[in-house]
């Protein structure tokens, strides 16, 4: 009877594994044939070849190409992810620690609160022509600055969601017995809640690091060919008149790494950020 | 020694700072905006009211229309797909252990890659004449589509590349709260003889309803967002088959320079969505006190 059961246990457990990669084909192939695409000369690519002799010509063309804005693509998109993921925890550790450890009135929790979620819905590309007339006026448009204030705004939401779970992770007893000890709220927060929220920035650095490296629209409408970020310049690519496929599938294979690189070395913090943050 | 209530302020100044000058502020000014023709010259903008004449031009603009209902197509569809697949998909794998981390990788990928590196990977599968898709239809004697320049495909094209970018994230948030389901619940059911179907109607399905609420307000929000990857595929065409309500705003707003129509849109558009917010949590709310 047992050995009976367990090899019904077993076709079904060698089904679902087959089910699941499957799945995972699907998903992973785009990306293979991207990657292989970018590997191609152009006369492979368009006449569809499966096998080919790989070539690095498209990848030399993109960081080295004299025409070609992709390193500088790629400097801007480093500038602004590292500039607004830094304002994001500074600024959501410090609100999260204040309105979830300090006294504020309910009202004032709520309608903060109440007020990110409904900016988180809102699309950007209708913030962002307020914020285009706004930073034109100020001859802030196209600059660095401009961007990575838009980029903290749009994933402070986020942010604060996240740190503020793990804040109040912290125990109060803690923060009570150095209050006793005669702490000032400045030495607390940097000597205990900063080292034990430690895994919460990590979660949410990266995560606003890479959605920031992600961000279309909004980048679109702020910047110039001077700060265009890298999903501006694979943009670029298919707007053209002729699509320079094997350089767009290079640039896009060149702008995975960053994520990829995250993902397999902090792929917890990742996965912890998402469940417990973007969801929310 | 300062007080508390100094530290208390001074910790939450810059994020009041931040959302009050780059959330409220231009928000308010997108509402003064749409009463208003601007015009720039160098970096000074000249306004002239025009009162209501803007919000009057909505319902004759046949992009505007087109944008709205293809959004809420492409929202509705897409994700009703990305439940489905994902949910099925979880509902049969939650005994697999091993191997987890490997699937996993896999599946958050997708979703941490920028969408409009989705949008070129799909433009490279899609295309007319070299696309791998294409390329297997006419293997097996079918024959090829023009997948994005057909105003009929289109959407249809864009909604499946949506699907796939999403459905392994769906999977994975349904999953984790499968998991979290007691199995002692399910042991007393299957004593009491209950049936695979029983236990899936009566206990996991309403155990599930939280977990998918959270996944389908969490997509749709999302969904209703879209853009980089339509302007990468399609750019809203052919015509206005993939014309979304993203797109319509940045066409009216920047490429053509209508800063004071471009407002009204947006206005527009963040009181529809105010509108299905609220119904919807209406909704969901007499839901649970049922």
């Amino acid at each position: 009877m047992e050995g009976v059961q367990s090899a019904a246990e077993r076709r079904t457990m060698v089904l679902q594994h087959l089910a699941l990669s499957l799945f995972a084909l699907v998903v992973l192939f785009p990306f293979l044939w991207i990657l292989a695409a970018s590997f191609k000369n152009q006369i492979d690519l368009l006449m569809g070849r499966v096998l080919f002799t790989p070539v690095l010509t498209s990848f030399q063309s993109v960081l080295f190409g004299s025409t070609s804005d992709y390193m500088r693509n790629f400097g801007n998109s480093m500038v602004i992810g590292i500039g607004s993921t830094v304002l994001v925890l500074i600024v959501a550790t410090l609100a999260a620690w204040s309105l979830y450890r300090m006294e504020w009135p309910a009202w004032v929790l709520h309608s903060l609160l109440g007020w990110t979620v409904i900016f988180h819905m809102v699309p950007p590309i209708t913030l962002a022509g307020a914020w285009y007339t706004m930073f034109r006026s100020l001859g802030m448009d196209n600059t660095y600055t401009g961007l990575i204030l838009a980029h903290t705004t749009l994933h402070l939401p986020m942010a604060l969601w996240m740190m503020g779970v793990f804040v109040r992770d912290v125990p109060k007893e803690l923060v009570e017995a150095a209050e006793i000890d005669g702490a000032s709220p400045p030495t607390i927060l940097w000597k205990i809640i900063v080292p034990l929220v430690r895994p919460g920035l990590a979660a949410t650095g990266i995560l606003t690091f890479i959605f920031s490296w992600n961000e279309f629209p909004v980048a679109l409408t702020l910047t110039q060919r001077q700060t265009a970020t890298v999903p501006l310049g694979i943009g670029k690519y298919a707007q053209e008149n002729t699509i320079a496929f094997t350089e767009m599938a290079a640039a896009s294979v060149l702008s995975i790494v960053p994520a990829f690189v995250l993902l397999i070395f902090a792929q917890r913090f990742i996965v912890r950020g998402l469940i417990s943050g973007a969801v929310k | 020694m300062r007080s508390q209530t100094f530290w208390r302020n001074l910790t939450l100044a810059p994020a009041l700072i931040l959302f009050a000058l780059l959330t409220l502020v231009p928000m308010i000014n997108l509402v003064a905006l749409s009463f208003h023709e601007v015009a720039w010259l160098n970096r000074i903008s000249n306004w002239s009211f025009v009162g209501l004449r803007n919000y009057a031009r909505l319902s004759g603009d046949t992009l505007f229309r087109a944008g709205i209902w293809n959004t809420v197509l492409f929202a509705v569809v897409a994700v009703a797909l990305q439940m489905i697949l994902g949910f099925g998909l979880a509902l049969m794998t939650t005994q697999i252990t091993r191997g987890r981390l490997f699937y996993r990788t896999i599946f958050i990928l997708p979703i941490l890659v920028p969408g409009i590196i989705i949008g070129a990977i799909w433009k490279l599968m899609y295309s007319y004449d070299f696309g791998v898709i294409n390329q297997v239809l006419m293997l097996v004697g079918l024959t090829p589509q023009d997948w994005l320049g057909s105003s009929q495909l289109a959407l249809l094209s864009v909604i499946v590349v949506d699907v796939w970018h999403w459905t392994p994230f769906c999977f994975l948030l349904l999953l984790a709260s499968l998991e979290t389901l007691p199995e002692d619940i399910y042991e007393a059911a299957r004593t009491d003889g209950a049936t695979g179907w029983h236990c899936f109607r009566y206990l996991t399905l309403p155990l599930m309803i939280p977990a998918l609420t959270v996944t389908f307000v969490f997509r749709m929000i999302l969904a209703f967002k879209v853009f980089d990857e339509i302007y990468l595929l399609t750019g809203g065409g052919p015509g206005t088959s993939t014309e979304v309500i993203s797109f319509t705003i940045y066409r009216r707003f920047f490429t053509e320079d209508q800063t004071g129509y471009g407002a009204a849109i947006s206005v527009a558009t963040i009181a529809v969505i105010a509108m299905i917010i609220i119904a919807a949590s209406r909704l969901t709310m007499k839901k649970e006190t049922e």
